[in-house]
């Protein structure tokens, strides 16, 4: 009996030693692939210095009319700086970028809506701006704000509204019924609860994680993700450099 | 006499090569693992083109290359592997490039359901989801009795997605929440249904969506560099970690699978904290 408790008591021992030595190599790997992406943020920074500096001629002269609408998810606690924000908007508005949409989770972004259109010269809300209008120049901008309630829940509603038509035909036929549900219809039911926006061809995520963060779902079939890091270590020329991939871009829809 | 002494040689490369997997699994697996890795399995034409190799070539190899993930899937321990087969943009293609594609379907289907195949050595679950009434007979027939084969077995679910597309999946589960509503519906009265109640709700359509039997991807990889997900789960991905290797479909190794996990470790956290607010 003290012969098998004392087997036990050594393979519990043995089994500590080796997690231990397992957690300390996986913290290893863990500190190579840290070491990893600090070579990689040494090298964009140069990149973006060198970029900024129109010492890359590739990157000096971009074709950004291909740019119809850009999309912009920015870390709900990283949303609050709104002077990061507002130099990111600027350098966009320079750069040509006429339509642009604003994402942030929580909807920090959509509180700040007025601060962000007062600092900023010739942006208009989306909703708001006319195409037509003559009085809209060159570096004129609109602004789109959007929050994850955007997404989901108004796909519910562009759902209930497709409801509402499908009880109007109860003594239809399943024919009749099945042609009410259809992409085209919840496209034009959520256009009809006020969340038409369009579909951003690019989409740019200021955070930690290259992740959309529930950007609405129905909007970003096809849109371009390019992950550039947290807001506070934004870079002219890491923007430039995500636009100007973006422009070489071909996609084949499918076929 | 040589060949025999080359096979050896193959044999303990190939016992050598499951070992440092093995033991690197082993050392990942200290951190949090993912439970549900989703794929877009781009590039097999591109593959093929470099290697002067047929278009069905390209996408044999792309099949393989789908077994040995799902091998990889199983040793990492994750629960649910969902791949994009294909979409329902693809039927735009010519019919000459379909076909080989629904021949190799139909051959692999065929092929889960036989003894000793990948299904029955891993225990998966095999799953076929989307609007598979796009396809023809003989693929439905064979899809549906490979999930019905299939349903005891729980070690690991592989969903494969055909004729798929995340904004057919919203309205098919909008469709199909609205059917469910419409009994309760006529028995309220007309000032009742026009007081914005409202019937539907983002629970109905998550329960109703095709990929309601998985959890949301902890990880999605598209090979070939291109970053976009091409109207793939976009309901789904609220916090999954995004990752776009450069290599082409059939090239994805055990190496892109390591990668993208430990990517998705330093950032748990973060995505665990985001996916709670949701």
């Amino acid at each position: 009996m003290d012969l098998k408790d004392e087997m036990q008591r050594v393979r519990l021992w043995v089994n500590q030693i080796g997690n231990f030595w397992l957690r300390l190599v996986w913290h290893f790997v863990h500190l190579l692939v840290r070491s990893w992406y600090l070579g990689v943020g040494v090298a964009n920074v140069i990149e973006s210095y060198l970029i900024s500096s129109g010492l890359l001629r590739r990157y000096r002269f971009i074709d950004v009319g291909k740019l119809r609408y850009l999309a912009i998810v920015v870390e709900s606690d990283d949303a609050c700086q709104i002077s990061k924000v507002i130099q990111l908007l600027q350098w966009l508005q320079a750069f040509g970028v006429k339509h642009l949409c604003l994402y942030d989770t929580e909807g920090v972004l959509k509180k700040s809506k007025e601060s962000i259109l007062a600092k900023l010269k010739n942006a208009t809300l989306f909703e708001e701006a006319d195409e037509r209008d003559p009085l809209l120049d060159q570096k004129h901008m609109t602004l789109e704000f959007a929050s994850i309630t955007d997404g989901k829940e108004a796909v519910a509603k562009g759902g209930n509204l497709l409801f509402m038509k499908y009880l109007k035909l109860a003594n239809s036929g399943a024919e009749q019924k099945e042609q009410i549900f259809t992409e085209a219809n919840l496209t034009e039911a959520l256009r009809a609860v006020g969340y038409g926006g369009p579909e951003p061809d690019l989409l740019l995520v200021y955070g930690p994680a290259r992740c959309h963060l529930g950007f609405p779902a129905w909007r970003i079939r096809y849109t371009e993700i390019i992950h550039m890091g947290p807001l506070k270590s934004m870079r002219y020329g890491s923007l430039v450099k995500a636009i100007y991939k973006f422009t070489m871009v071909r996609q084949n829809y499918g076929t | 006499m040589k060949n025999a002494g080359i096979d050896k040689a193959i044999e303990i490369l190939g016992k050598l090569v499951r070992f440092v997997r093995k033991s690197m699994i082993h050392v990942i697996s200290v951190g949090p693992m993912p439970d549900h890795v989703a794929f877009i399995m781009d590039g097999n034409r591109r593959f093929a083109r470099k290697h002067n190799l047929s278009e069905a070539a390209g996408y044999r190899i792309g099949l393989l290359a789908l077994i040995s993930c799902v091998k990889y899937c199983s040793e990492l321990g994750v629960r649910y592997a969902t791949f994009y087969a294909f979409s329902i943009d693809n039927f735009k293609r010519r019919s000459d490039e379909i076909q080989p594609l629904m021949d190799l379907f139909l051959e692999y289907i065929e092929g889960l359901m036989k003894e000793g195949s990948i299904v029955s050595r891993y225990g998966i679950r095999v799953y076929f989801k989307g609007n598979l009434k796009l396809f023809s007979e003989p693929v439905r027939l064979a899809a549906e009795n490979a999930m019905l084969a299939t349903a005891h077995n729980s070690k690991l679910f592989l969903i494969v997605c055909l004729a798929y597309t995340s904004t057919d999946e919203i309205v098919h589960a909008v469709q199909e929440s609205c059917e469910e509503k419409w009994g309760g519906a006529i028995l309220l009265n007309e000032n009742e249904k026009n007081e914005g109640e409202s019937f539907v709700k983002v629970t109905d359509i998550d329960k109703n969506m095709y990929m309601a039997i998985a959890p949301e991807p902890d990880i999605l990889i598209r090979t070939s560099g291109d970053t976009r997900l091409s109207n793939f789960l976009l309901w789904q991905t609220t916090c999954t970690y995004l990752y776009f290797p450069s290599a082409f479909w059939p090239e994805i190794g055990f190496r892109h699978l390591l990668w993208a996990i430990l990517n998705f470790q330093r950032h748990h956290q973060y995505l665990t904290k985001r996916k709670k607010q949701v």
